[in-house]
Protein backbone atom coordinates (compact mmCIF):
# COMPACT_ATOMS: atom_id res chain seq x y z
CA UNK A 1 0.00 0.00 0.00
CA UNK A 2 2.61 2.50 1.08
CA UNK A 3 4.57 2.58 -2.12
CA UNK A 4 6.49 5.80 -1.60
CA UNK A 5 6.10 8.16 -4.53
CA UNK A 6 9.00 9.97 -6.01
CA UNK A 7 9.89 13.45 -4.86
CA UNK A 8 10.03 16.00 -7.62
CA UNK A 9 11.99 19.14 -8.18
CA UNK A 10 9.94 22.27 -7.62
CA UNK A 11 11.29 25.62 -8.74
CA UNK A 12 9.61 28.71 -7.44
CA UNK A 13 10.42 32.27 -6.62
CA UNK A 14 9.94 33.12 -2.98
CA UNK A 15 10.15 36.77 -1.97
CA UNK A 16 12.05 37.54 -5.18
CA UNK A 17 14.60 34.77 -4.63
CA UNK A 18 14.64 31.75 -6.95
CA UNK A 19 14.42 28.55 -4.88
CA UNK A 20 14.43 24.88 -5.81
CA UNK A 21 13.19 22.20 -3.46
CA UNK A 22 12.88 18.46 -3.70
CA UNK A 23 9.40 17.68 -2.41
CA UNK A 24 6.52 15.27 -2.76
CA UNK A 25 4.02 16.82 -5.17
CA UNK A 26 1.21 16.66 -2.60
CA UNK A 27 3.20 18.42 0.10
CA UNK A 28 1.38 21.54 1.11
CA UNK A 29 2.94 24.81 0.01
CA UNK A 30 2.59 25.81 3.68
CA UNK A 31 4.90 22.99 4.82
CA UNK A 32 7.40 23.61 2.07
CA UNK A 33 7.63 27.28 3.07
CA UNK A 34 7.92 26.57 6.77
CA UNK A 35 9.89 23.35 6.92
CA UNK A 36 11.95 23.17 3.75
CA UNK A 37 12.61 26.90 3.33
CA UNK A 38 12.55 27.90 7.01
CA UNK A 39 10.04 30.70 6.41
CA UNK A 40 8.01 30.24 9.58
CA UNK A 41 6.26 33.61 9.34
CA UNK A 42 3.46 31.84 7.50
CA UNK A 43 1.28 30.25 10.19
CA UNK A 44 -0.89 27.18 10.26
CA UNK A 45 -4.25 27.78 11.90
CA UNK A 46 -7.01 25.40 10.86
CA UNK A 47 -5.26 23.57 8.04
CA UNK A 48 -8.50 23.49 6.06
CA UNK A 49 -8.82 26.85 4.35
CA UNK A 50 -11.16 28.39 6.90
CA UNK A 51 -8.98 30.80 8.86
CA UNK A 52 -6.53 32.48 6.48
CA UNK A 53 -3.51 32.26 8.82
CA UNK A 54 -1.46 30.56 6.11
CA UNK A 55 -2.38 33.05 3.38
CA UNK A 56 0.40 34.02 0.97
CA UNK A 57 0.44 35.63 -2.46
CA UNK A 58 0.89 33.22 -5.35
CA UNK A 59 1.44 35.01 -8.65
CA UNK A 60 -0.08 38.07 -7.01
CA UNK A 61 -3.21 36.30 -5.82
CA UNK A 62 -4.06 35.61 -2.21
CA UNK A 63 -4.22 31.85 -1.55
CA UNK A 64 -4.40 29.66 1.52
CA UNK A 65 -1.09 27.83 1.37
CA UNK A 66 -2.50 24.89 3.35
CA UNK A 67 -4.71 24.10 0.34
CA UNK A 68 -2.02 24.34 -2.34
CA UNK A 69 -0.22 21.13 -3.26
CA UNK A 70 3.29 22.32 -3.97
CA UNK A 71 3.29 20.90 -7.49
CA UNK A 72 0.70 23.56 -8.35
CA UNK A 73 3.18 26.21 -7.21
CA UNK A 74 5.74 25.05 -9.79
CA UNK A 75 7.28 28.18 -11.38
CA UNK A 76 5.07 30.43 -9.22
CA UNK A 77 6.05 33.68 -7.58
CA UNK A 78 5.32 33.50 -3.88
CA UNK A 79 5.28 36.38 -1.43
CA UNK A 80 5.23 35.62 2.29
CA UNK A 81 5.23 37.98 5.25
CA UNK A 82 9.04 37.81 5.24
CA UNK A 83 9.02 39.42 1.79
CA UNK A 84 7.14 42.60 2.65
CA UNK A 85 9.73 44.64 4.51
CA UNK A 86 12.31 46.13 2.14
CA UNK A 87 15.85 47.02 3.17
CA UNK A 88 15.01 46.84 6.84
CA UNK A 89 12.04 49.13 6.43
CA UNK A 90 8.61 47.83 7.37
CA UNK A 91 5.87 47.74 4.76
CA UNK A 92 3.21 50.41 5.30
CA UNK A 93 0.78 47.73 6.45
CA UNK A 94 3.21 46.30 8.99
CA UNK A 95 3.78 49.80 10.35
CA UNK A 96 0.09 50.61 10.56
CA UNK A 97 -0.73 47.26 12.21
CA UNK A 98 1.86 48.13 14.85
CA UNK A 99 0.56 51.62 15.41
CA UNK A 100 -3.15 50.81 15.37
CA UNK A 101 -2.92 47.74 17.60
CA UNK A 102 -3.86 45.46 14.70
CA UNK A 103 -1.75 42.62 16.09
CA UNK A 104 -2.15 40.95 19.45
CA UNK A 105 -1.16 37.28 19.74
CA UNK A 106 0.16 37.47 16.19
CA UNK A 107 -0.96 34.17 14.75
CA UNK A 108 -3.42 35.68 12.29
CA UNK A 109 -1.25 38.70 11.55
CA UNK A 110 0.89 37.44 8.62
CA UNK A 111 -2.17 36.16 6.77
CA UNK A 112 -4.16 39.24 7.69
CA UNK A 113 -1.42 41.53 6.35
CA UNK A 114 -1.10 39.55 3.12
CA UNK A 115 -4.87 39.68 2.64
CA UNK A 116 -4.71 43.43 3.22
CA UNK A 117 -1.80 43.70 0.79
CA UNK A 118 -3.80 41.81 -1.85
CA UNK A 119 -6.76 44.11 -1.25
CA UNK A 120 -4.72 47.31 -1.55
CA UNK A 121 -3.02 46.04 -4.70
CA UNK A 122 -6.43 45.63 -6.30
CA UNK A 123 -8.15 48.56 -4.67
CA UNK A 124 -5.79 51.21 -3.26
CA UNK A 125 -8.63 53.26 -1.72
CA UNK A 126 -10.99 50.76 -0.12
CA UNK A 127 -13.93 51.81 2.03
CA UNK A 128 -14.76 49.97 5.24
CA UNK A 129 -17.04 47.52 3.43
CA UNK A 130 -14.26 46.68 0.96
CA UNK A 131 -11.82 46.16 3.82
CA UNK A 132 -14.23 43.90 5.69
CA UNK A 133 -14.87 41.86 2.57
CA UNK A 134 -11.18 41.67 1.68
CA UNK A 135 -10.32 40.31 5.12
CA UNK A 136 -13.43 38.19 5.67
CA UNK A 137 -11.51 34.97 5.05
CA UNK A 138 -9.05 35.75 7.85
CA UNK A 139 -10.09 35.00 11.40
CA UNK A 140 -8.74 36.81 14.46
CA UNK A 141 -9.70 35.79 17.96
CA UNK A 142 -7.95 38.64 19.79
CA UNK A 143 -8.59 42.07 18.38
CA UNK A 144 -12.28 42.09 17.55
CA UNK A 145 -11.17 43.23 14.08
CA UNK A 146 -11.77 46.95 14.53
CA UNK A 147 -8.09 47.83 14.98
CA UNK A 148 -7.24 45.64 12.01
CA UNK A 149 -9.68 47.51 9.75
CA UNK A 150 -8.29 50.79 11.07
CA UNK A 151 -4.75 49.66 10.32
CA UNK A 152 -5.67 48.80 6.72
CA UNK A 153 -7.48 52.11 6.26
CA UNK A 154 -4.47 53.92 7.71
CA UNK A 155 -2.07 52.15 5.35
CA UNK A 156 -4.33 53.04 2.41
CA UNK A 157 -4.27 56.70 3.41
CA UNK A 158 -0.49 56.70 3.68
CA UNK A 159 -0.05 54.98 0.34
CA UNK A 160 1.25 51.51 -0.07
CA UNK A 161 4.75 52.17 1.09
CA UNK B 1 -5.44 12.33 11.06
CA UNK B 2 -3.14 14.14 8.66
CA UNK B 3 -2.24 12.47 5.39
CA UNK B 4 1.30 11.52 4.48
CA UNK B 5 2.37 13.25 1.23
CA UNK B 6 4.60 10.32 0.30
CA UNK B 7 1.51 8.13 -0.06
CA UNK B 8 0.05 10.29 -2.82
CA UNK B 9 0.83 10.82 -6.43
CA UNK B 10 0.01 14.10 -8.15
CA UNK B 11 0.72 14.84 -11.77
CA UNK B 12 0.17 17.97 -13.85
CA UNK B 13 0.13 16.95 -17.53
CA UNK B 14 -0.43 20.57 -18.57
CA UNK B 15 -3.05 20.13 -21.29
CA UNK B 16 -6.66 19.04 -21.36
CA UNK B 17 -5.84 16.44 -24.00
CA UNK B 18 -3.18 14.86 -21.80
CA UNK B 19 -5.46 14.80 -18.74
CA UNK B 20 -8.28 13.22 -20.69
CA UNK B 21 -5.92 10.56 -22.10
CA UNK B 22 -4.74 9.72 -18.59
CA UNK B 23 -8.34 9.32 -17.41
CA UNK B 24 -9.07 7.11 -20.42
CA UNK B 25 -6.09 4.85 -19.73
CA UNK B 26 -7.02 4.27 -16.10
CA UNK B 27 -10.65 5.30 -15.58
CA UNK B 28 -11.56 5.85 -11.95
CA UNK B 29 -7.92 5.74 -10.83
CA UNK B 30 -7.22 9.45 -10.97
CA UNK B 31 -8.98 12.13 -9.00
CA UNK B 32 -8.98 15.52 -10.72
CA UNK B 33 -7.92 18.40 -8.50
CA UNK B 34 -8.33 22.02 -9.57
CA UNK B 35 -7.94 24.74 -6.91
CA UNK B 36 -7.92 22.21 -4.08
CA UNK B 37 -10.46 24.00 -1.90
CA UNK B 38 -12.41 20.77 -1.41
CA UNK B 39 -9.88 18.04 -2.22
CA UNK B 40 -7.12 19.45 0.00
CA UNK B 41 -9.55 19.74 2.91
CA UNK B 42 -10.34 16.03 2.62
CA UNK B 43 -6.63 15.34 2.29
CA UNK B 44 -5.84 17.34 5.44
CA UNK B 45 -8.47 15.40 7.36
CA UNK B 46 -7.10 12.06 6.15
CA UNK B 47 -10.37 11.40 4.31
CA UNK B 48 -9.10 11.39 0.75
CA UNK B 49 -9.62 7.94 -0.64
CA UNK B 50 -7.93 8.54 -3.98
CA UNK B 51 -4.15 8.06 -3.96
CA UNK B 52 -3.52 9.35 -7.48
CA UNK B 53 -4.44 12.90 -8.39
CA UNK B 54 -4.26 14.81 -11.63
CA UNK B 55 -4.06 18.58 -11.60
CA UNK B 56 -6.43 20.70 -13.68
CA UNK B 57 -5.22 23.96 -12.16
CA UNK B 58 -4.69 26.68 -14.73
CA UNK B 59 -5.26 24.47 -17.78
CA UNK B 60 -5.77 27.15 -20.43
CA UNK B 61 -8.54 25.17 -22.16
CA UNK B 62 -10.59 25.27 -18.95
CA UNK B 63 -9.79 28.77 -17.78
CA UNK B 64 -11.60 31.03 -20.20
CA UNK B 65 -14.97 32.70 -20.50
CA UNK B 66 -16.20 32.88 -24.09
CA UNK B 67 -19.02 35.23 -24.93
CA UNK B 68 -20.96 34.68 -28.14
CA UNK B 69 -24.23 36.15 -29.32
CA UNK B 70 -26.43 33.48 -27.80
CA UNK B 71 -24.49 32.22 -24.81
CA UNK B 72 -21.71 32.64 -22.34
CA UNK B 73 -19.45 29.62 -22.01
CA UNK B 74 -17.60 29.52 -18.72
CA UNK B 75 -14.64 27.14 -18.65
CA UNK B 76 -14.90 24.73 -15.73
CA UNK B 77 -11.51 25.87 -14.44
CA UNK B 78 -12.62 29.48 -13.98
CA UNK B 79 -12.36 30.61 -10.39
CA UNK B 80 -14.96 32.49 -8.39
CA UNK B 81 -12.75 35.54 -8.79
CA UNK B 82 -12.85 35.10 -12.58
CA UNK B 83 -16.67 35.00 -12.37
CA UNK B 84 -16.93 38.01 -10.04
CA UNK B 85 -14.75 40.11 -12.27
CA UNK B 86 -16.32 39.24 -15.61
CA UNK B 87 -18.42 42.08 -16.92
CA UNK B 88 -20.99 40.02 -18.86
CA UNK B 89 -21.40 37.50 -16.04
CA UNK B 90 -21.90 40.34 -13.58
CA UNK B 91 -24.45 42.11 -15.78
CA UNK B 92 -26.45 39.22 -17.24
CA UNK B 93 -25.98 36.48 -14.65
CA UNK B 94 -25.93 38.41 -11.40
CA UNK B 95 -27.03 35.37 -9.40
CA UNK B 96 -23.85 33.59 -10.38
CA UNK B 97 -21.62 36.62 -9.75
CA UNK B 98 -23.24 37.09 -6.34
CA UNK B 99 -22.85 33.42 -5.42
CA UNK B 100 -19.17 33.68 -6.38
CA UNK B 101 -18.81 36.68 -4.08
CA UNK B 102 -20.46 34.78 -1.21
CA UNK B 103 -18.38 31.62 -1.52
CA UNK B 104 -15.55 31.26 0.99
CA UNK B 105 -13.28 34.29 1.36
CA UNK B 106 -11.03 35.99 -1.17
CA UNK B 107 -8.28 33.35 -0.90
CA UNK B 108 -10.71 30.53 -1.62
CA UNK B 109 -12.35 32.54 -4.40
CA UNK B 110 -8.94 32.84 -6.03
CA UNK B 111 -8.60 29.06 -6.09
CA UNK B 112 -12.04 27.46 -6.05
CA UNK B 113 -13.46 26.74 -9.50
CA UNK B 114 -16.98 26.55 -10.88
CA UNK B 115 -16.32 23.09 -12.33
CA UNK B 116 -14.98 21.94 -8.99
CA UNK B 117 -18.06 23.21 -7.19
CA UNK B 118 -20.27 21.27 -9.63
CA UNK B 119 -18.23 18.05 -9.54
CA UNK B 120 -17.89 18.13 -5.76
CA UNK B 121 -21.69 18.08 -5.80
CA UNK B 122 -22.36 19.35 -2.32
CA UNK B 123 -26.06 20.12 -1.84
CA UNK B 124 -24.93 23.22 0.08
CA UNK B 125 -22.78 24.69 -2.71
CA UNK B 126 -23.62 28.35 -3.21
CA UNK B 127 -23.22 28.57 -6.99
CA UNK B 128 -25.41 25.61 -7.90
CA UNK B 129 -28.91 27.10 -7.37
CA UNK B 130 -27.93 29.91 -9.76
CA UNK B 131 -26.96 27.36 -12.43
CA UNK B 132 -30.29 25.61 -11.94
CA UNK B 133 -32.41 28.72 -12.49
CA UNK B 134 -30.36 29.85 -15.50
CA UNK B 135 -30.88 26.33 -16.89
CA UNK B 136 -27.19 25.96 -17.57
CA UNK B 137 -25.89 23.19 -19.79
CA UNK B 138 -22.67 21.33 -19.14
CA UNK B 139 -20.12 20.24 -21.68
CA UNK B 140 -18.48 17.04 -20.50
CA UNK B 141 -15.32 15.81 -22.16
CA UNK B 142 -13.51 12.49 -22.32
CA UNK B 143 -11.26 10.71 -24.79
CA UNK B 144 -14.51 9.46 -26.33
CA UNK B 145 -15.52 13.01 -27.23
CA UNK B 146 -17.78 15.68 -25.83
CA UNK B 147 -21.39 15.62 -24.76
CA UNK B 148 -23.68 18.43 -23.76
CA UNK B 149 -26.24 17.82 -21.02
CA UNK B 150 -28.72 19.95 -19.09
CA UNK B 151 -27.27 20.79 -15.67
CA UNK B 152 -30.70 20.03 -14.24
CA UNK B 153 -30.02 16.31 -14.85
CA UNK B 154 -26.44 16.27 -13.54
CA UNK B 155 -27.00 15.46 -9.87
CA UNK B 156 -28.55 12.04 -9.52
CA UNK B 157 -28.43 11.68 -5.73
CA UNK B 158 -26.46 12.77 -2.70
CA UNK B 159 -23.01 13.53 -4.13
CA UNK B 160 -23.83 11.36 -7.16
CA UNK B 161 -23.53 12.78 -10.64
CA UNK B 162 -23.73 11.80 -14.31
CA UNK B 163 -19.98 12.24 -14.70
CA UNK B 164 -18.39 9.02 -16.01
CA UNK B 165 -15.12 7.86 -14.47
CA UNK B 166 -13.11 8.99 -17.50
CA UNK B 167 -14.93 12.30 -17.88
CA UNK B 168 -14.33 15.92 -16.89
CA UNK B 169 -16.56 18.96 -16.85
CA UNK B 170 -15.23 21.17 -19.59
CA UNK B 171 -17.55 24.17 -19.57
CA UNK B 172 -20.81 25.59 -18.30
CA UNK B 173 -23.04 27.18 -20.94
CA UNK B 174 -25.43 29.95 -20.03
CA UNK B 175 -28.06 31.16 -22.51
CA UNK B 176 -28.14 34.96 -22.68
CA UNK B 177 -31.85 35.46 -22.19
CA UNK B 178 -32.24 36.54 -18.59
CA UNK B 179 -30.84 40.06 -18.62
CA UNK B 180 -34.27 41.65 -18.05
CA UNK B 181 -35.41 39.17 -15.40
CA UNK B 182 -35.88 40.12 -11.78
CA UNK B 183 -33.28 38.17 -9.80
CA UNK B 184 -33.13 37.34 -6.13
CA UNK B 185 -30.69 35.39 -4.00
CA UNK B 186 -29.90 34.96 -0.35
CA UNK B 187 -27.36 32.98 1.60
CA UNK B 188 -28.50 32.12 5.10
CA UNK B 189 -25.71 31.17 7.46
CA UNK B 190 -23.83 32.39 10.53
CA UNK B 191 -21.86 34.79 8.31
CA UNK B 192 -21.44 35.31 4.58
CA UNK B 193 -17.73 34.59 4.20
CA UNK B 194 -16.38 31.11 4.84
CA UNK B 195 -19.56 29.74 6.44
CA UNK B 196 -21.31 26.93 4.62
CA UNK B 197 -24.95 27.81 3.99
CA UNK B 198 -27.82 26.65 6.15
CA UNK B 199 -29.94 27.51 3.12
CA UNK B 200 -29.12 29.26 -0.12
CA UNK B 201 -31.64 30.33 -2.73
CA UNK B 202 -31.49 31.73 -6.24
CA UNK B 203 -34.59 32.84 -8.10
CA UNK B 204 -35.56 34.52 -11.34
CA UNK B 205 -38.86 35.90 -12.46
CA UNK B 206 -40.48 37.93 -15.16
CA UNK B 207 -43.82 39.75 -15.00
CA UNK B 208 -45.99 40.61 -18.00
CA UNK B 209 -49.25 42.56 -17.76
CA UNK B 210 -49.31 42.08 -14.00
CA UNK B 211 -49.00 38.30 -14.23
CA UNK B 212 -46.11 35.96 -13.53
CA UNK B 213 -44.88 35.12 -16.99
CA UNK B 214 -41.83 33.10 -16.01
CA UNK B 215 -40.49 32.03 -12.64
CA UNK B 216 -37.60 29.82 -11.52
CA UNK B 217 -36.62 29.04 -7.94
CA UNK B 218 -33.74 26.83 -6.75
CA UNK B 219 -32.61 26.09 -3.23
CA UNK B 220 -29.48 24.54 -1.75
CA UNK B 221 -29.00 22.65 1.54
CA UNK B 222 -32.60 21.45 1.71
CA UNK B 223 -32.40 18.11 -0.12
CA UNK B 224 -29.73 15.56 -1.17
CA UNK B 225 -29.06 17.67 -4.27
CA UNK B 226 -29.55 21.34 -5.15
CA UNK B 227 -33.25 21.54 -5.92
CA UNK B 228 -35.51 23.35 -8.42
CA UNK B 229 -38.92 24.05 -6.90
CA UNK B 230 -40.79 22.98 -10.02
CA UNK B 231 -44.22 22.66 -8.46
CA UNK B 232 -44.02 26.06 -6.80
CA UNK B 233 -43.01 27.51 -10.16
CA UNK B 234 -45.75 25.71 -12.11
CA UNK B 235 -48.49 26.84 -9.78
CA UNK B 236 -47.27 30.45 -9.77
CA UNK B 237 -47.15 30.95 -13.51
CA UNK B 238 -49.85 33.03 -15.14
CA UNK B 239 -51.08 34.49 -11.85
CA UNK B 240 -50.82 37.91 -10.26
CA UNK B 241 -48.52 38.07 -7.25
CA UNK B 242 -51.14 38.65 -4.55
CA UNK B 243 -51.35 37.53 -0.96
CA UNK B 244 -53.11 34.34 -1.97
CA UNK B 245 -50.25 33.35 -4.27
CA UNK B 246 -47.60 34.19 -1.69
CA UNK B 247 -49.42 32.16 0.96
CA UNK B 248 -49.84 29.19 -1.36
CA UNK B 249 -46.32 29.34 -2.80
CA UNK B 250 -44.84 29.23 0.70
CA UNK B 251 -46.74 26.03 1.45
CA UNK B 252 -45.94 24.36 -1.84
CA UNK B 253 -42.26 25.24 -1.54
CA UNK B 254 -42.02 23.78 1.95
CA UNK B 255 -43.69 20.63 0.64
CA UNK B 256 -41.13 20.29 -2.15
CA UNK B 257 -37.99 20.38 -0.03
CA UNK B 258 -36.60 17.49 1.99
CA UNK B 259 -34.49 19.17 4.69
CA UNK B 260 -32.71 17.32 7.46
CA UNK B 261 -31.29 18.15 10.87
CA UNK B 262 -27.51 18.36 10.64
CA UNK B 263 -24.51 20.12 12.12
CA UNK B 264 -25.49 23.45 10.53
CA UNK B 265 -29.21 23.69 11.05
CA UNK B 266 -32.47 21.86 11.60
CA UNK B 267 -35.16 20.67 9.23
CA UNK B 268 -37.73 22.86 11.00
CA UNK B 269 -35.62 26.00 10.66
CA UNK B 270 -34.84 25.28 7.03
CA UNK B 271 -38.54 24.79 6.22
CA UNK B 272 -39.54 28.00 7.95
CA UNK B 273 -36.81 30.00 6.24
CA UNK B 274 -37.45 28.57 2.77
CA UNK B 275 -41.07 29.70 3.09
CA UNK B 276 -39.93 33.17 4.11
CA UNK B 277 -37.38 33.43 1.31
CA UNK B 278 -39.92 32.38 -1.33
CA UNK B 279 -42.31 35.03 0.02
CA UNK B 280 -39.56 37.67 -0.01
CA UNK B 281 -38.69 36.77 -3.59
CA UNK B 282 -42.33 37.04 -4.68
CA UNK B 283 -42.71 40.44 -3.02
CA UNK B 284 -39.65 41.63 -4.92
CA UNK B 285 -41.00 40.16 -8.14
CA UNK B 286 -44.32 41.96 -7.64
CA UNK B 287 -42.50 45.26 -7.11
CA UNK B 288 -40.40 44.65 -10.25
CA UNK B 289 -43.64 44.19 -12.24
CA UNK B 290 -44.94 47.58 -11.02
CA UNK B 291 -41.84 49.45 -12.02
CA UNK B 292 -41.62 47.75 -15.42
Amino acid sequence: MNTARARCEISLTVNDEPRTVLAFPMERLLDVLRERLGLTGTKEGCGEGECGSCAVLMNGLLVNSCLVPVLQAQEAKIVTIEGLAQQGRLHALQQSFLECGGAQCGICTPGMILAACHLLNKNPQPDLEDIREGLAGNLCRCTGYVQIWEAVAEAAVRGNR
Amino acid sequence: MRSEPADYELVAPGSLQAVVSLLAEQPGEWLPIAGGTDVMVQYAAGNLRARKLVSLWNLPELRCIEVSEGEVRVGAGCTYTDLREHEVVEREFPLLARAARWTGGIANQNRGTLGGNIANASPAADSLPALLVYEAELILVSARGERRIPYLDFHTGYRKTLLASDELIRAVCLARRFADYFSYSRKVGPRNAQAISKICIAALGHMASGLVEDIRIAVGSVAPTPLRLKETERRSRGRPVDDALVFQARQIAVGEIRPIDDIRSTAAYRSAVVGNLVAQFLHGLRASGRSA
